[in-house]
């Protein structure tokens, strides 16, 4: 992938900014404390397999411990709070994080193996801007459309995955605590690392203790999270199947529950597009994150005119993204979270060969440790097989073509999912029309992977429902009318 | 000269489902009986199978492009011209209550009065949700970037067991003002203002399919619809309380959007919560419970 | 994109081959200048090309703008960079006294470091071509020349060839046109191409740059679509800007034409080289424009016959930020001498 006349030197971003601990306890009432009946588990880095540090695990007990204490916060201290005074404790969080802010990439990039370009420029930015943004409604929410005197849930009980860690904490934390909600939330097993940094900002921010509780550990302090009858609201962001098990294990009682789940989302590029900037559109709309996005494009709709020219100029492209170190300031694409979704990449990758379709990837040394896959693309797809159909998550596209609008929106439509799609055409009422007609939350026209926290983002069908971010976000943490 | 007209008999009328803009019977070619509040048996309301109910969602599904796609306008003014038969036709739909529900014909009357303002209300609100929902939103960069409510595509809906009418009304207007199409179990033992309020709907210019009433067993239907894949969302006002978990379980099979019953009071015990009063003016809320917010980003440049 | 344009191509010709009863011809070369037979099948051609969406494409230079380039890198890059420049003076102020002094520093830009390598050129006004060539002579640095009524382009054609031909018999290697902006945002496609080849043959043997003035045409799809005419008419190097013109050169217009370069060679099979001119100042610019060479057109362009860059007061922080990264201090603004 390198040039020969230009090869880039290594650019390693140090390390040394950031302090890891070797072991880390619950976060629970202002404090770090040892689990009582849970364990410890190991985090490591996924592009050299380092172990990285000794994270506990909250049992039932600590579960409970964490959802006492959001209660006692709510009911004595946040739940009275005025808006204005919650609003400013928000608005120091997202001050610090922004000082914090080399730190926190630098720790994003460690435990999730996310290039170091994209937690510096991307995660870390818009996490600071989330809290920032939802601190200014705290004081306002007479005017956010839900009736004039909205009130919170309660207790937030918040699962969140491993592909954005320190975002997906800002989307969950921010909007329930500008709400006056409390907080329970529990980081992805494979990347606890930046909440719990993040706990440590919440203390510099003198958030009051139980406000915010992080509880450490796998599927099963999830789940007993989710099901603690102490808790008002589950958020929960990840797989479309356990995001099921969710709403299943959830029926007959009166918790509220937000999901966001999978995708499969489109990129449709017409015959007018402009091609260049299409080209960028689809190689950031699956390889950005490695593919590790549920908005990802992971089908690449062409128009069959410019098909040919379009895979041509992607291969082109591609020949010029950096696979590497996470930490080197040049790499374009990082390492697979862990070695699960390695071979739930490579089953998949595999299956597609068998149905047919062609792969391709540019020319990649892969380094030995660590779990690494490189960009690939698959052309000749059709909609029977399983890469055009399940999710992936990761560096993997799909090339399927299409004649005209109407079939380009039966093909992109043709999905349980529903999360986004992206358009490209320069033609105004074509853009609108198929922003009309695609059936998914987000939809991005010549443009891909844009997100901003004033921007509602959510599903359509079965990629959940309730939208994070915007005015309409905030529904999702309030009861603002009576009757529903 | 005697006063008063010949007696004559009565031609009964034939209680039918709704579906696709017909009344059809039900497939099965069964029938229950409807008895009054006192008891006496009023007529056979025909006893929709699980097949009607496929049949339904089908034509529901099909009358989502149309009805989605008609201009807010568009449906404002049908859901109008719901009212103004309703309007037409309040003696009816009095009897129908007076004889289901046991109200008084003071009461009945003051509760037809307000299903035809609750109508009026709705088709209202049809090209304003947008307004009140959507934004353009100020994201930090070079973006037009707006979110718009769109309807979620079919809903069933089990209408309210006790409020006959004005409850029936309450949970489909909101349903169909905002694009989307309804599939009705109507309540069992009260069905036939909801076959009347079909024919209502039927001569107010609303597009076939985009209501579909069912009457008949609420244990045997609702499961159906709750499980149905191809049903987005479900309004379970009217499910049997010893169903609602099930029901809400097997709609998670294709993460349907759920508006569960209001629980009156904070730990009021489950399953025996009363009817909410469908008198008091409703909220934007069951409208936005049944639209999905999109977002579209697009950039700004030369 | 290549197999899109050569079937558009091919289909322009198809159309323009009609009344002559052939079959269509297969040389790319001879395709594209059949387009400019007539100014509809030149507009037709150029508004077909796929346009450029302005945000994205100030996003993808933004992004090639983070590339870190360090050490060995950095090294080479720098030496790149000075090994590419067109050392440039072009005021009414200019003297014989001035060019000289210009050269001298064109071929050793360090007088006390005989590894740093001389410039690609020096670029002056026409009538001091004398005073450089004399200086230079036959020497690895070129003598470029502006010429055509640089920098408004605003004269006769008759004029504007003359000035050519003065450039070039007072031994220009390279002449810099400007091309007509006038007729170009009027729409007069094929009057701007018509100039472009008869400068092409007033040149003879020296080198054509065509000056597109990317400012004055103000939209990046009028950038491609002045890229391809200029390419079409014969140019050896479209350059961006006179640099007398604010904006001039800017990363995403270097990329649009970057782009155009790289998609014309598909086309074409030749091969034009792009220079960038105006507000590039320092060695952090000058890498990132590298960057930019490097992944989009590729490293075929990365030598001093493909890309260029006009500048002034860049040597010197070329020369500063090398002596840097082989000494480990930073130089004083006198250690190095003035053009």
């Amino acid at each position: 992938m390198a040039s020969s006349r230009f090869p880039y030197a290594p650019a390693p971003e140090s390390r040394a900014i950031v302090n890891l601990r070797p072991s880390y306890g619950l976060f629970i009432d202002g404090q770090f404390v040892d689990p009582r009946d849970g364990g410890h588990f190991k985090t490591e880095s996924p592009s050299s397999q380092e172990v990285l540090a000794e994270v506990s695990t909250a049992g039932a007990a600590d579960v409970d411990r964490a959802v006492q204490a959001a209660r006692r916060a709510y009911e004595q201290v946040w739940g009275p709070m005025p808006g204005k005074e919650r609003a400013k404790y928000i608005f120091r969080v997202a001050r610090i994080i922004q000082e914090r802010a080399r730190e926190l990439a630098v720790l994003e990039s460690l435990d999730n193996g996310k290039p170091i370009k994209e937690s510096r420029d991307v995660d870390v930015p818009l996490a600071a801007a989330h809290f920032f943004y939802h601190a200014g409604w705290a004081d306002k929410l007479a005017y956010a459309g839900l009736g004039p005197t909205p009130r919170p849930l309660g207790v937030a009980g918040q699962v969140i995955p491993w592909n954005f860690p320190l975002l997906m904490a800002a989307w969950k934390l921010a909007p329930a605590l500008a709400t006056g909600n409390t907080c329970v939330l529990k980081p992805a097993e494979t990347t606890p690392l930046s909440a719990l940094l993040l706990a440590e900002i919440l203390q510099q921010a003198e958030l009051p203790p139980g406000v915010v509780n992080i509880v450490t550990g796998a599927g099963e302090t999830g789940a007993a999270l989710v099901a603690h009858p102490g808790v008002d609201k589950v958020a929960f962001t990840g797989s479309t199947e356990v995001g099921k098990q969710i709403q299943r294990a959830l029926a007959g009682t009166v918790k509220r529950l937000t999901l966001e789940l999978g995708g499969k989302a489109a990129n449709i590029v017409f015959d007018d597009a402009p091609l260049s900037q299409a080209v960028e559109g689809i190689v950031n709309g699956i390889f950005f994150n490695q593919g590790h996005v549920c908005c990802a494009g992971s089908r690449l709709l062409v128009q069959e005119p410019v098909a040919e020219g379009v895979i041509e100029a992607l291969q082109r492209r591609l020949e010029t993204l950096r696979l590497g170190d996470p930490l080197d300031k040049n790499t374009d694409i990082g390492a697979i979270n862990s070695p699960q979704q390695l071979e739930k990449i490579r089953d998949l990758a595999e299956s597609g060969e068998a149905e047919g379709a062609q792969r391709w990837s540019p020319a990649c040394r892969l380094p030995e440790r660590g779990y690494w896959f490189p960009p690939t693309l698959f052309t000749g797809v059709v909609p029977a097989q399983r890469i055009a159909r399940e999710e992936i998550f990761g560096p993997v596209l799909s090339v399927l073509t299409f004649r005209t609008p109407e079939e380009a929106v039966e093909k992109a439509n043709n999905t349980t999912y529903g999360l986004s799609a992206g358009v490209w055409t320069e033609k105004g009422s074509r853009i609108l029309h198929m922003a009309s007609r695609l059936r998914a939350g987000v939809v991005w026209a010549n443009t891909f992977n844009r997100f901003d926290p004033s921007s509602p983002f959510g599903g359509y069908r079965e990629s959940g429902f309730g939208r994070e971010g915007g005015r309409q976000g905030l529904a999702s943490y309030l009861e603002g009318y009576a009757d529903a | 000269m005697p006063d008063g007209p010949e007696p004559r008999l009565a031609v009964n009328k034939t209680y039918k489902l709704y579906l696709g803009g017909a009344f059809p019977r039900s497939e099965s070619g069964r029938s229950y009986v409807v008895s009054s509040h006192e008891g006496r048996s009023l007529a056979n309301a025909a006893l929709a199978s699980r097949k009607d109910l496929r049949d339904a969602v089908v034509a529901a599904r099909k009358a989502v492009p149309g009805w989605s796609g008609a201009t807010a306008y568009l449906r404002g003014q049908i859901l109008y011209r719901a009212a103004e038969m309703l309007e037409g036709r309040q003696a009816q739909f009095v009897e129908d209550l007076v004889l289901g529900e046991g109200l008084t014909r003071h009461a009945a009357s003051a509760t037809v009065g307000l299903t035809v303002d609750r109508l009026v209300w709705y088709a209202g609100w049809s090209d304003k949700l947008a307004q009140v929902a959507g934004s353009a939103n100020p994201v930090a960069g070079p973006y037009f970037d707006f979110s718009i409510p769109e309807p979620t595509g079919v809903v069933g809906v089990l209408a309210p067991q006790a409020s006959s009418l004005l409850g029936l009304v309450s949970v489909v207007a909101p349903v169909i003002t905002t694009g989307n199409t309804a599939v009705v179990v109507a309540s069992e033992d009260r069905p036939l203002p909801a076959v009347d309020f079909a024919e209502v709907l039927a001569t107010s210019d609303l597009p076939g399919g985009v209501v579909n009433i069912l009457t008949g067993r609420a244990a045997e239907l609702s499961p159906v619809l709750a499980a149905h894949r191809d049903v987005d969302a479900l309004d379970l006002a009217g499910a049997p309380p010893e169903l609602a978990i099930q029901l809400e379980e097997a709609a998670a099979d294709n993460v349907k959007r759920v508006l569960r019953r209001r629980q009156p009071e904070p730990d009021w015990p489950e399953p025996d919560w009363p009817e909410p009063d469908w008198t008091v003016e409703p909220t934007p809320a069951r409208m936005l419970s049944f639209v999905e917010i999109k977002t579209v980003w697009h950039p700004v440049g030369v | 994109m290549s197999a899109r344009l050569t079937q558009k191509v091919a289909v322009v010709d198809r159309e323009l081959q009609s009344d002559e009863g052939g079959g269509v011809q297969q040389r790319a070369g001879s395709d594209l200048a059949d387009l400019a037979r007539s100014e509809t099948s030149l507009r037709r051609f150029l508004h077909g090309l796929p346009g450029v969406d302005q945000v994205g494409a100030e996003a993808r230079a933004a992004s090639l703008a983070t590339r870190s380039i360090k050490t060995t890198a950095k090294l080479w890059a720098i030496d790149a960079a000075i090994s590419m420049i067109d050392l440039t003076t072009l005021e009414g102020a200019d003297t014989a006294g001035k060019v000289l002094s210009l050269c001298g520093k064109a071929v050793r830009p360090d007088p006390a470091d005989p590894t740093v390598p001389p410039v690609a050129a020096v670029c002056v006004y026409p009538d001091l071509v004398p005073v450089a060539k004399a200086s230079l002579g036959h020497g690895p640095v070129k003598v470029a020349s502006v010429a055509t009524a640089f920098p408004s382009g605003r004269a006769a054609l008759a004029v504007k060839l003359a000035d050519v031909a003065d450039a070039v018999a007072s031994g220009a290697d390279e002449v810099d046109m400007v091309i007509d902006r006038g007729a170009f945002l009027s729409g007069h496609y094929g009057l701007v191409l018509e100039e472009v080849r008869a400068v092409k043959e007033a040149c003879g043997q020296a080198h054509l740059k065509v000056i597109l003035e990317t400012g004055e045409l103000a939209t990046y799809d009028n950038v491609r679509r002045a890229s391809w005419i200029a390419m079409i008419g014969g140019a050896d190097f479209i350059k961006t800007s006179t640099g007398k013109v604010s904006p001039a050169a800017t990363l995403p217009v270097a990329l649009v034409m970057l782009e155009a370069v790289r998609d014309f060679a598909d086309a074409s099979g030749n091969i034009v080289g792009v220079k960038v001119a105006g507000g590039i100042r320092t060695t952090k610019d000058a890498i990132r424009y590298l960057v930019v060479v490097n992944e989009v057109a590729g490293d075929t362009w990365l030598e001093p016959d493909r890309f260029r860059i006009g500048a002034s007061s860049l040597l010197n922080d070329l020369l500063m930020q090398r002596s840097k990264q082989r000494l480990g201090a930073y130089a004083g603004s006198q250690d190095f001498s003035i053009e």
